[in-house]
């Protein structure tokens, strides 16, 4: 045996407990490792190793007192920690952002069309009940169908039948293939609960919801029975609502919470001093775009949509609307972090020719009126203003609109009133599921009203054959023709991918990986992480 | 009939029928506001199907007036409805009484106004006092000067003041005052502290003012005169003969600084995240919880009217006038 294979097997060997950390140094230091260092790999590993107890303090950004425990209903970043944090989905992202089974113990399909789940055995809910497809099949049920009143209603329409098969087996017919459909059952929206229960929070997760008090506070604690291995470390667990970012930042910096999301961009170079705070920077799905819609004047034409879309310079919103914590968009929504990303297509950045001669081909004159408000994302209206800027070197007149905070989704954005306004995305987990929701022709959330024109077509043949495609490279290929449709003829501008920036006292330790695909950890930060 | 019964009594009256109209204007402010309930609540995510769902389920498909006669008639009862939110179109029903929701909150905000006005209450009256009494004397100056900075400031800066100073720098009180229904009186208290500090650095200049300038306004009364020539001390006066006639301007301003603990602290609520009744408001108005809006803006009313009947009364019984009209 080698060296270092010995040392690995040491390692592995103390992670698990098998020997202590006298045995550990001792083997290490025969190896030929110095005292110190020995010594210093010692405390690493320890850190390494999850350790179980204590009372975890998370303060949210986010929850209001209109948040409810029926994951219909979620749409907040309060409520999709709270949910994982009790409930489980048939499938998760893990923290490398690969698809794995959760409460299914296996899933496969032949044709994409009819999917085959196999359940985990003696899985038990927080009220005893061993889960069953029964409870599988009612809590998808709590989602179909046109009166559901559910947010996940829309990603479950094609779903045609959806039968248990025995206790441990569920099948889904698909009107078309789909292979993503795993990706979809692990939506935060479709967690497992028990048949005729939905609402009241008992699930299967690592943690038994206490007290819920809508828009101040959520207190679980442990479940003794939790299924999954090496999971849910905390005893005690308190979710707490603190709007203000300031009363977040002085909470944590007091040690009254142990972890935070969405630090406040403009005060993190003073709250990095802090020398006991880490700040997590994690690149995600999440993205801001500036969408024009195609169906009204002048935003129809494609040389204006392009002479606007070499008009931004991308990297000065960056650095001034994110303060760096981000990368540059290039016109589609399909992050670094996503796993058919297209790196081929040349990255956009201002151009005054390019955007002069569009502009110029376009016969459009007088001015462009481009609403933003606050309410898209935080610096929405400066960013409009720095693009109005930035255009106008290349002779284009934006006007900045300033919308009102209220009633912004409903008024301005995905609304034929208004030509182009600024509007935020979370980001999907997958090329298909990003695309069915803002950019086919069936999505009612299709703002930039993207349809009619010839690249569109092609685009939605596109995405109905990548979603059936079962072969990788194959899709590959597809995914990358689709984002370069949307950069060259799509009406979206995307300049910007925001970044996840959350803070932790050193006292916390995660693994080695953090998930993207959500702020916190992939929104599971409460099973994952541990007191170090 | 004793005539202060039957001006209390018509009192009582005018606020019923003032409340009337203000659940009218409620009402129709509401109607006024843009976006609904549905589309809020399912964020972008709101697909038409899903919204008309949601707003039939809710009754909002009808027309205003069918609405307005609907909840008044509940509010006479006692009845302030059913919140929006925690409906479930399949399934059980999770929604909340908007009592439910709101019996807590305010019961919160009523501890931190009652905590903020034992403080507030006696140092503004002592100050107000003081000050009259050595008018002019660099003492006076000093209350003054102090008071009217901590008003001019705004709420948040203040509180983020004292987060500061007794909070992270000599760490005495939290800076979070998350209170729950189990917490005891003590740690309420403790947690308490520094929104109840700030809100008193807020509303002692008003109070104290009014009382110094009551007191003086009487100083110039030939009474006062009358009692000085008969040979009392200054305290004397202004303790025994003038502070007992400006009662009621101070009741008055009392009584709107305390409405005002009840309706308008939602800054300081945010800032140290204590579940009060404003905080609750700003969420409902957000996610248009129209049944919670309405019922907040009720309780205010009733908080207002209720405040303002207990000033004139304490004015009408500190007034021999008043209290005995010819």
């Amino acid at each position: 045996m080698k060296k270092e294979d010995y040392l690995k097997n040491q390692e592995i060997k103390y992670k698990l407990g098998v020997i202590d950390r006298r045995q550990f140094i001792t083997s290490a230091i025969a190896t030929g490792i110095a005292v110190p260092t020995a010594l210093g790999m010692a405390s690493q590993l320890q850190a390494a190793t999850p350790k179980m107890g204590g009372r975890f303090r998370m303060g949210l950004g986010h929850g209001s007192t209109t948040d409810t425990l029926d994951s219909g209903t979620s749409e907040n970043h309060f409520t999709l920690v709270n949910g994982y944090t009790f409930a489980n989905h048939l499938t998760e992202v893990g923290s490398d952002g690969q698809l794995i089974p959760e409460l299914a113990e296996s899933f496969n399909s032949d044709d994409g069309k009819r999917w085959v789940f196999d359940l985990r055995q003696g899985v038990e809910f927080h009220n005893g009940k061993t889960m069953t497809s029964e409870d599988v099949v009612a809590s998808f049920n709590h989602h179909m169908g046109e009166d559901s009143g559910s947010a996940a209603s829309g990603l479950l329409t094609a779903v045609k039948s959806l039968t248990a098969d025995g206790k441990n087996r569920v099948i889904f017919d698909l009107e078309s293939a789909n292979a993503d459909f795993p990706f979809i059952v692990s939506d935060y929206h479709i967690s497992i609960r028990p048949a005729g229960d939905m609402a009241s929070g008992v699930g299967t997760g690592g943690y038994i919801l206490e007290s819920f008090d809508p828009g101040v506070k959520s207190v679980l604690k442990r479940n003794p029975n939790y299924w999954k291995e090496g999971k849910a470390h905390f005893d005690e667990v308190e979710l707490i609502s603190i709007i203000d970012p300031t009363a977040r930042q002085t909470a944590l910096m007091n040690g009254e919470i142990d972890s935070m999301d969405r630090v406040d961009l403009k005060t993190i170079n003073l709250f990095k001093r802090n020398p006991d705070i880490n700040i997590m920077d994690i690149t995600g799905t999440a993205h801001y775009t500036f969408p024009m819609r195609l169906n009204v004047d002048p935003f129809g034409d494609y040389d204006l949509r392009m002479a606007l879309k070499w008009s931004i310079r991308r990297q000065e919103l960056v650095d001034k609307i994110l303060l760096g914590y981000g990368a540059v968009g290039n016109d589609h929504p399909i992050s670094t972090a996503n796993r058919y990303h297209n790196a081929d297509l040349p990255q956009r950045e201002f151009d005054a020719d390019k955007a002069a001669y569009h502009y110029k081909k376009s016969g459009h004159s007088g001015k462009v009126q481009l609403s933003a408000s606050d309410a898209a994302f935080a610096g929405a209206v400066d960013a409009a203003q720095l693009m109005a800027n930035s255009a106008a070197e290349a002779g284009i007149d934006i006007e900045v609109i300033r919308e009102p905070r209220d009633g912004y989704w409903s008024n301005v954005w995905n609304n034929d009133a208004k030509g182009w306004c600024a509007c935020y995305w979370g980001g999907r987990p997958t090329e298909d599921w990003m695309f069915s929701a803002a950019y086919t022709n069936d999505t009612d959330w299709n703002d930039t009203a993207w349809k009619g024109t010839d690249a569109s077509a092609k685009f939605n043949d596109l995405v109905k054959q990548g979603r059936a495609e079962l072969d990788d490279n194959k899709r590959r290929e597809i995914y990358a023709e689709c984002q370069r449709l949307i950069y060259d003829d799509g009406g979206t501008i995307c300049p910007l991918f925001n970044n996840y920036v959350s803070a932790n006292s050193k006292a916390i330790a995660t693994e080695d990986n953090i998930a993207g695909n959500w702020d916190s950890d992939g929104a599971k930060c409460v099973e994952r992480w541990w007191f170090a | 009939m004793h005539p202060v019964i039957r001006t209390i009594l018509e009192r009582i009256a005018l606020g019923v029928a003032t409340l009337f109209v203000v659940s009218l204007v409620i009402f129709s402010a509401i109607e006024l506001l843009p976006g609904d309930f549905s589309q809020v609540i399912l964020g972008q995510a709101a697909t038409k199907a899903n919204m008309a769902a949601i707003a039939k389920e809710l009754g909002l498909d009808q027309p205003p007036h069918l609405r307005y006669i609907k909840w008044i008639s509940g509010v006479i009862q006692g009845d302030l409805g059913t919140s929006f939110s925690g409906r479930n179109a399949s399934g059980v029903d999770r929604s909340r009484a908007v009592v439910d929701l709101i019996a807590p909150r305010l019961s919160n905000t009523l501890f931190l106004a009652s905590m903020t006005a034992i403080i507030a209450v006696p140092i503004s009256l002592v100050l107000g006092v003081t000050s009259a009494l050595y008018r002019n004397s660099i003492y006076d100056r000093t209350v003054n000067t102090a008071t009217l900075t901590t008003i001019s400031f705004p709420e948040f800066f203040v509180a983020y003041i004292l987060i500061l100073s007794l909070s992270s720098l000599w760490p005495i009180f939290p800076s979070l005052a998350n209170v729950d229904a189990d917490t005891i009186l003590s740690e309420r208290i403790y947690k308490s502290a520094l929104p109840a500090l700030t809100l008193t650095l807020v509303i002692v200049a008003h109070m104290m003012r009014m009382t110094r300038a009551a007191i003086i306004n009487l100083l110039a009364s030939p009474y006062i005169q009358m009692a000085r020539l008969s040979g009392a001390s200054q305290s004397e006066v202004i303790i025994k003969h003038a502070l007992p006639n400006a009662w009621a301007p101070i009741a008055t301003v009392i009584a709107f600084n305390l409405a005002y603990l009840v309706v308008g602290v939602v800054v300081v609520e945010v800032v140290f995240v204590y579940p009060g009744v404003g905080q609750l408001m700003v969420d409902a108005v957000s996610t248009r919880d129209i049944p919670v809006v309405q019922g907040c803006a009720l309780i205010f009313a009733i908080t207002y009217i209720l405040l303002n009947l207990i000033a004139d009364i304490i004015g009408i019984v500190t007034n021999p006038r008043l209290l005995h009209p010819k």
